[in-house]
Protein backbone atom coordinates (compact mmCIF):
# COMPACT_ATOMS: atom_id res chain seq x y z
CA UNK A 1 0.00 0.00 0.00
CA UNK A 2 1.41 3.42 -1.36
CA UNK A 3 1.19 5.39 1.96
CA UNK A 4 2.16 8.90 -0.12
CA UNK A 5 -0.74 8.98 -2.13
CA UNK A 6 -3.29 8.27 0.47
CA UNK A 7 -4.92 11.33 1.44
CA UNK A 8 -7.46 10.22 3.70
CA UNK A 9 -10.17 12.65 5.53
CA UNK A 10 -10.37 13.66 9.03
CA UNK A 11 -12.71 10.60 9.42
CA UNK A 12 -11.19 8.22 7.27
CA UNK A 13 -7.90 8.76 9.71
CA UNK A 14 -10.27 7.49 12.78
CA UNK A 15 -11.87 4.43 10.93
CA UNK A 16 -8.17 3.45 9.79
CA UNK A 17 -6.52 3.75 13.22
CA UNK A 18 -9.41 2.02 14.60
CA UNK A 19 -9.17 -0.94 12.81
CA UNK A 20 -5.85 -1.05 12.38
CA UNK A 21 -6.06 -1.36 16.56
CA UNK A 22 -9.13 -3.57 16.98
CA UNK A 23 -6.88 -5.85 14.60
CA UNK A 24 -3.81 -5.78 16.69
CA UNK A 25 -5.75 -7.14 19.48
CA UNK A 26 -7.47 -9.62 18.01
CA UNK A 27 -3.86 -10.69 16.69
CA UNK A 28 -2.72 -10.52 20.10
CA UNK A 29 -4.91 -12.29 21.93
CA UNK A 30 -4.99 -15.25 19.04
CA UNK A 31 -1.19 -15.52 19.23
CA UNK A 32 -1.71 -15.49 23.14
CA UNK A 33 -4.21 -18.10 23.02
CA UNK A 34 -1.79 -20.30 20.43
CA UNK A 35 0.98 -19.89 22.77
CA UNK A 36 -1.56 -21.07 25.95
CA UNK A 37 -2.62 -23.97 23.87
CA UNK A 38 0.51 -24.87 22.86
CA UNK A 39 2.31 -25.36 25.88
CA UNK A 40 -1.08 -27.57 27.06
CA UNK A 41 -0.52 -29.58 24.44
CA UNK A 42 3.19 -30.33 25.40
CA UNK A 43 2.93 -30.82 28.89
CA UNK A 44 0.02 -33.67 28.05
CA UNK A 45 2.18 -35.26 25.47
CA UNK A 46 5.18 -35.34 27.31
CA UNK A 47 2.87 -36.79 30.18
CA UNK A 48 1.89 -39.84 27.99
CA UNK B 1 -11.13 13.43 -3.08
CA UNK B 2 -14.60 13.14 -2.20
CA UNK B 3 -15.15 9.01 -2.84
CA UNK B 4 -14.18 6.45 -0.27
CA UNK B 5 -12.29 3.94 -1.49
CA UNK B 6 -13.28 0.94 0.85
CA UNK B 7 -10.00 -1.02 -0.48
CA UNK B 8 -7.55 1.47 1.55
CA UNK B 9 -9.03 0.38 4.80
CA UNK B 10 -7.76 -2.13 6.49
CA UNK B 11 -10.04 -4.56 6.06
CA UNK B 12 -12.04 -5.51 9.87
CA UNK B 13 -11.41 -8.53 11.48
CA UNK B 14 -14.81 -9.16 11.65
CA UNK B 15 -15.09 -9.45 7.83
CA UNK B 16 -12.25 -12.66 7.91
CA UNK B 17 -14.29 -14.05 10.65
CA UNK B 18 -16.93 -13.91 8.54
CA UNK B 19 -14.70 -15.50 5.41
CA UNK B 20 -14.54 -18.71 7.63
CA UNK B 21 -18.44 -19.09 7.35
CA UNK B 22 -19.09 -19.75 10.87
CA UNK B 23 -22.62 -20.63 10.66
CA UNK B 24 -21.62 -23.89 8.29
CA UNK B 25 -19.09 -24.38 10.92
CA UNK B 26 -21.21 -24.90 13.03
CA UNK B 27 -22.39 -28.15 12.12
CA UNK B 28 -18.74 -29.28 11.20
CA UNK B 29 -17.86 -28.63 14.92
CA UNK B 30 -21.17 -30.30 15.94
CA UNK B 31 -19.69 -33.73 14.21
CA UNK B 32 -16.26 -33.36 14.75
CA UNK B 33 -16.89 -33.44 18.04
CA UNK B 34 -19.00 -36.28 17.46
CA UNK B 35 -16.82 -38.98 15.67
CA UNK B 36 -14.34 -37.79 18.49
CA UNK B 37 -16.91 -38.85 21.31
CA UNK B 38 -18.23 -41.98 19.27
CA UNK B 39 -14.65 -43.50 19.03
CA UNK B 40 -14.01 -46.10 21.21
CA UNK B 41 -10.86 -45.51 23.63
CA UNK B 42 -10.32 -42.01 25.25
CA UNK B 43 -8.10 -39.20 24.39
CA UNK B 44 -7.13 -36.60 26.72
CA UNK B 45 -9.53 -33.49 26.90
CA UNK B 46 -6.79 -30.50 25.33
CA UNK B 47 -6.01 -33.11 22.49
CA UNK B 48 -9.67 -33.50 22.02
CA UNK B 49 -10.10 -30.22 21.89
CA UNK B 50 -7.20 -29.49 19.30
CA UNK B 51 -8.16 -31.53 16.79
CA UNK B 52 -11.62 -29.88 17.09
CA UNK B 53 -10.01 -26.59 16.81
CA UNK B 54 -7.96 -27.84 13.43
CA UNK B 55 -10.85 -29.47 12.07
CA UNK B 56 -12.61 -25.83 12.22
CA UNK B 57 -9.47 -23.66 11.21
CA UNK B 58 -8.86 -26.63 8.05
CA UNK B 59 -12.66 -25.79 7.31
CA UNK B 60 -12.32 -22.12 7.65
CA UNK B 61 -9.66 -21.93 5.76
CA UNK B 62 -10.98 -23.85 2.73
CA UNK B 63 -14.23 -21.54 3.29
CA UNK B 64 -11.66 -18.44 3.08
CA UNK B 65 -9.98 -20.22 -0.35
CA UNK B 66 -13.91 -20.80 -2.01
CA UNK B 67 -14.86 -17.36 -1.09
CA UNK B 68 -11.21 -16.04 -2.80
CA UNK B 69 -12.28 -18.19 -6.12
CA UNK B 70 -15.85 -17.32 -5.79
CA UNK B 71 -15.77 -13.62 -5.53
CA UNK B 72 -17.45 -12.98 -9.00
CA UNK B 73 -19.85 -15.28 -8.88
CA UNK B 74 -21.04 -14.56 -4.77
CA UNK B 75 -21.49 -10.78 -6.58
CA UNK B 76 -24.07 -11.95 -8.73
CA UNK B 77 -26.50 -13.54 -5.96
CA UNK B 78 -28.48 -11.82 -3.31
CA UNK B 79 -27.45 -14.58 -1.11
CA UNK B 80 -23.71 -13.96 -1.03
CA UNK B 81 -23.55 -10.52 -2.74
CA UNK B 82 -22.79 -8.62 0.92
CA UNK B 83 -19.95 -11.47 1.66
CA UNK B 84 -16.61 -9.82 2.48
CA UNK B 85 -15.36 -10.05 -0.92
CA UNK B 86 -18.24 -8.92 -3.59
CA UNK B 87 -19.37 -6.22 -1.07
CA UNK B 88 -15.61 -5.10 -1.80
CA UNK B 89 -15.03 -4.71 2.31
CA UNK B 90 -11.43 -6.92 1.82
CA UNK B 91 -8.55 -7.14 -0.62
CA UNK B 92 -9.20 -10.10 -2.69
CA UNK B 93 -5.43 -11.34 -2.15
CA UNK B 94 -5.84 -11.27 1.85
CA UNK B 95 -8.48 -13.43 1.68
CA UNK B 96 -6.20 -16.03 -0.51
CA UNK B 97 -3.64 -15.75 2.18
CA UNK B 98 -5.89 -15.98 4.70
CA UNK B 99 -6.96 -19.12 3.56
CA UNK B 100 -3.79 -20.79 3.16
CA UNK B 101 -2.71 -19.74 6.53
CA UNK B 102 -5.53 -21.12 7.94
CA UNK B 103 -5.36 -24.25 6.00
CA UNK B 104 -1.68 -25.06 6.63
CA UNK B 105 -1.48 -23.83 10.04
CA UNK B 106 -4.86 -26.58 10.85
CA UNK B 107 -2.44 -29.32 9.03
CA UNK B 108 0.67 -29.35 10.71
CA UNK B 109 -1.38 -28.51 13.95
CA UNK B 110 -3.03 -31.46 14.03
CA UNK B 111 0.13 -33.59 12.88
CA UNK B 112 2.01 -32.26 15.81
CA UNK B 113 -0.16 -32.60 18.81
CA UNK B 114 -2.71 -35.48 17.14
CA UNK B 115 -1.21 -37.57 14.62
CA UNK B 116 -0.33 -37.49 10.82
CA UNK B 117 -3.10 -39.85 10.02
CA UNK B 118 -5.73 -37.69 11.01
CA UNK B 119 -3.85 -34.67 9.76
CA UNK B 120 -3.87 -36.34 6.19
CA UNK B 121 -6.93 -36.63 6.47
CA UNK B 122 -7.58 -33.15 7.27
CA UNK B 123 -5.33 -32.17 4.24
CA UNK B 124 -7.26 -34.02 1.87
CA UNK B 125 -10.22 -32.71 2.89
CA UNK B 126 -9.08 -29.08 2.68
CA UNK B 127 -8.01 -29.67 -0.73
CA UNK B 128 -11.02 -31.64 -2.19
CA UNK B 129 -12.87 -28.63 -1.27
CA UNK B 130 -10.54 -25.92 -2.20
CA UNK B 131 -9.78 -27.51 -5.29
CA UNK B 132 -11.24 -30.46 -6.51
CA UNK B 133 -14.51 -29.08 -5.80
CA UNK B 134 -14.38 -25.23 -5.73
CA UNK B 135 -12.38 -24.36 -8.87
CA UNK B 136 -12.49 -27.84 -11.08
CA UNK B 137 -15.90 -29.70 -10.91
CA UNK B 138 -18.48 -27.28 -8.84
CA UNK B 139 -18.44 -24.91 -12.44
CA UNK B 140 -18.90 -28.18 -14.67
CA UNK B 141 -21.28 -30.72 -13.07
CA UNK B 142 -24.95 -30.45 -11.63
CA UNK B 143 -24.02 -33.36 -9.83
CA UNK B 144 -21.83 -30.79 -7.57
CA UNK B 145 -23.38 -30.74 -4.61
CA UNK B 146 -22.55 -34.91 -4.50
CA UNK B 147 -19.16 -33.91 -4.92
CA UNK B 148 -18.64 -30.90 -2.28
CA UNK B 149 -20.90 -33.14 0.08
CA UNK B 150 -17.79 -35.39 0.45
CA UNK B 151 -15.67 -32.18 1.94
CA UNK B 152 -18.59 -31.21 4.61
CA UNK B 153 -18.16 -35.59 5.12
CA UNK B 154 -14.68 -35.61 6.75
CA UNK B 155 -15.55 -33.96 9.87
CA UNK B 156 -16.70 -36.83 11.71
CA UNK B 157 -13.98 -39.18 10.37
CA UNK B 158 -11.31 -37.18 11.56
CA UNK B 159 -12.25 -36.80 15.05
CA UNK B 160 -13.07 -40.41 14.83
CA UNK B 161 -9.01 -41.04 13.92
CA UNK B 162 -7.93 -38.60 16.18
CA UNK B 163 -9.03 -40.98 18.61
CA UNK B 164 -8.50 -44.55 17.39
CA UNK B 165 -5.48 -43.79 14.97
CA UNK B 166 -6.81 -46.65 12.66
CA UNK B 167 -9.34 -45.98 9.49
CA UNK B 168 -12.27 -48.79 9.97
CA UNK B 169 -15.48 -49.61 9.02
CA UNK B 170 -17.42 -46.62 11.09
CA UNK B 171 -15.00 -43.69 10.43
CA UNK B 172 -16.14 -44.74 6.98
CA UNK B 173 -19.88 -44.91 7.20
CA UNK B 174 -20.05 -42.10 9.41
CA UNK B 175 -18.56 -40.09 6.28
CA UNK B 176 -20.76 -41.99 3.79
CA UNK B 177 -24.01 -40.80 6.02
CA UNK B 178 -23.09 -36.77 5.82
CA UNK B 179 -22.33 -37.58 1.90
CA UNK B 180 -26.12 -39.37 0.94
CA UNK B 181 -27.38 -36.73 3.32
CA UNK B 182 -25.99 -33.03 1.43
CA UNK B 183 -27.63 -33.80 -1.99
CA UNK B 184 -31.42 -34.11 -0.86
CA UNK B 185 -30.54 -31.47 2.25
CA UNK B 186 -29.14 -28.88 -0.55
CA UNK B 187 -31.28 -29.62 -3.51
CA UNK B 188 -34.10 -28.93 -0.95
CA UNK B 189 -32.60 -25.35 -0.77
CA UNK B 190 -31.99 -25.04 -4.03
CA UNK B 191 -35.71 -25.69 -5.37
CA UNK B 192 -36.80 -22.59 -3.68
CA UNK B 193 -33.51 -20.28 -4.46
CA UNK B 194 -32.97 -21.49 -8.38
CA UNK B 195 -33.25 -18.07 -9.81
CA UNK B 196 -30.48 -16.94 -8.03
CA UNK B 197 -27.87 -19.73 -9.73
CA UNK B 198 -29.06 -19.63 -12.92
CA UNK B 199 -28.10 -16.01 -13.13
CA UNK B 200 -24.60 -16.57 -12.24
CA UNK B 201 -23.95 -19.81 -14.41
CA UNK B 202 -23.49 -22.51 -11.63
CA UNK B 203 -25.19 -25.54 -13.06
CA UNK B 204 -27.02 -26.43 -9.94
CA UNK B 205 -29.28 -29.06 -10.53
CA UNK B 206 -32.46 -27.60 -10.56
CA UNK B 207 -31.15 -25.44 -13.27
CA UNK B 208 -29.87 -28.08 -15.79
CA UNK B 209 -31.76 -31.26 -15.62
CA UNK B 210 -35.05 -29.54 -14.42
CA UNK B 211 -37.52 -29.10 -12.01
CA UNK B 212 -38.58 -33.03 -11.61
CA UNK B 213 -35.44 -34.95 -11.99
CA UNK B 214 -33.91 -32.92 -9.14
CA UNK B 215 -37.35 -33.66 -6.97
CA UNK B 216 -36.94 -37.10 -8.31
CA UNK B 217 -33.41 -37.11 -7.09
CA UNK B 218 -33.98 -35.84 -4.07
CA UNK B 219 -35.95 -39.31 -3.38
CA UNK B 220 -33.04 -41.26 -4.82
CA UNK B 221 -30.87 -39.88 -2.41
CA UNK B 222 -33.07 -40.16 0.33
CA UNK B 223 -34.00 -43.80 0.11
CA UNK B 224 -30.28 -44.69 -0.34
CA UNK B 225 -29.29 -42.09 2.87
CA UNK B 226 -31.65 -44.76 5.02
CA UNK B 227 -29.51 -47.95 4.93
CA UNK B 228 -26.12 -46.22 5.13
CA UNK B 229 -28.20 -44.50 8.36
CA UNK B 230 -28.99 -47.41 9.59
CA UNK B 231 -25.40 -49.67 9.11
CA UNK B 232 -23.52 -48.84 12.24
CA UNK B 233 -26.18 -50.58 14.24
CA UNK B 234 -26.41 -53.74 12.09
CA UNK B 235 -23.02 -53.92 11.49
CA UNK B 236 -23.01 -53.95 15.48
CA UNK B 237 -20.72 -50.93 15.66
CA UNK B 238 -23.19 -48.92 17.88
CA UNK B 239 -26.34 -50.06 20.26
CA UNK B 240 -30.04 -49.68 20.12
CA UNK B 241 -30.65 -46.36 21.28
CA UNK B 242 -28.54 -45.68 17.84
CA UNK B 243 -30.57 -47.94 15.47
CA UNK B 244 -34.13 -46.68 16.97
CA UNK B 245 -33.03 -43.23 16.37
CA UNK B 246 -31.33 -43.82 13.07
CA UNK B 247 -34.64 -46.11 12.12
CA UNK B 248 -37.12 -43.43 13.30
CA UNK B 249 -35.29 -40.52 11.49
CA UNK B 250 -34.76 -42.31 8.19
CA UNK B 251 -38.66 -42.97 8.29
CA UNK B 252 -39.59 -39.13 8.79
CA UNK B 253 -36.87 -37.46 6.16
CA UNK B 254 -38.33 -40.31 3.65
CA UNK B 255 -42.12 -39.41 4.83
CA UNK B 256 -41.12 -35.42 3.94
CA UNK B 257 -38.91 -36.47 1.15
CA UNK B 258 -42.28 -38.00 -0.64
CA UNK B 259 -44.45 -34.81 -0.98
CA UNK B 260 -41.44 -32.95 -2.44
CA UNK B 261 -40.62 -35.59 -5.15
CA UNK B 262 -43.96 -35.73 -6.34
CA UNK B 263 -45.11 -32.64 -6.93
CA UNK B 264 -44.57 -29.75 -9.33
CA UNK B 265 -44.09 -25.67 -8.30
CA UNK B 266 -46.84 -23.40 -9.75
CA UNK B 267 -46.28 -19.49 -9.95
CA UNK B 268 -45.92 -18.13 -6.96
CA UNK B 269 -45.54 -21.10 -5.27
CA UNK B 270 -44.91 -20.72 -1.36
CA UNK B 271 -42.53 -23.99 -1.78
CA UNK B 272 -43.75 -25.23 1.69
CA UNK B 273 -42.99 -28.92 1.62
CA UNK B 274 -39.60 -27.93 0.07
CA UNK B 275 -38.77 -25.76 3.43
CA UNK B 276 -40.12 -28.59 5.73
CA UNK B 277 -37.74 -30.88 4.47
CA UNK B 278 -35.03 -28.94 4.13
CA UNK B 279 -35.22 -27.52 7.98
CA UNK B 280 -35.49 -30.96 8.93
CA UNK B 281 -32.70 -32.30 7.12
CA UNK B 282 -30.82 -29.91 9.14
CA UNK B 283 -32.62 -31.48 12.67
CA UNK B 284 -31.71 -34.76 11.04
CA UNK B 285 -28.00 -34.49 11.10
CA UNK B 286 -28.21 -32.85 14.31
CA UNK B 287 -30.54 -35.86 15.44
CA UNK B 288 -28.62 -39.25 14.36
CA UNK B 289 -24.99 -37.54 15.72
CA UNK B 290 -26.19 -36.44 19.17
CA UNK B 291 -28.14 -40.37 19.18
CA UNK B 292 -24.95 -42.08 18.49
CA UNK B 293 -22.75 -40.27 20.90
CA UNK B 294 -25.83 -40.75 23.97
CA UNK B 295 -25.39 -44.31 22.62
CA UNK B 296 -21.75 -44.50 23.18
CA UNK B 297 -22.01 -42.91 26.62
CA UNK B 298 -25.01 -45.40 27.49
CA UNK B 299 -22.97 -48.06 26.24
CA UNK B 300 -19.81 -46.92 28.23
CA UNK B 301 -21.60 -46.29 31.70
CA UNK B 302 -23.23 -50.00 31.49
CA UNK B 303 -26.81 -48.61 31.04
CA UNK B 304 -27.80 -50.35 27.82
Amino acid sequence: MDLRNMAMTPEEEVEFRKRQRSRNWVVGGVLLFFAVLFYAITIVRIGE
Amino acid sequence: MEQTTPHILPADWRDFFALTKPRVMTLVIFTGICGLLAAPGSIHPVIGFTTILCIAMGAGGSAALNQWWEADIDSGMKRTANRPLPAQRMRKNDARDFGILLSASSVVILGLAVGWLAASILAAAIVYYAVIYTIWLKPRTPQNIVIGGGAGAFPPMIGWVAVTGEVTAMPILLFAIIFMWTPPHFWALALFVKLDYANVGIPMMPVVKGERSTRRQILIYTVLLAPVAIAPWAIGGTGYIYGVAALALSIAFFALSLPVAFRQSVEQDSMQPEKRLFGFSILYLFALFAALVVDRVAAGQGWI
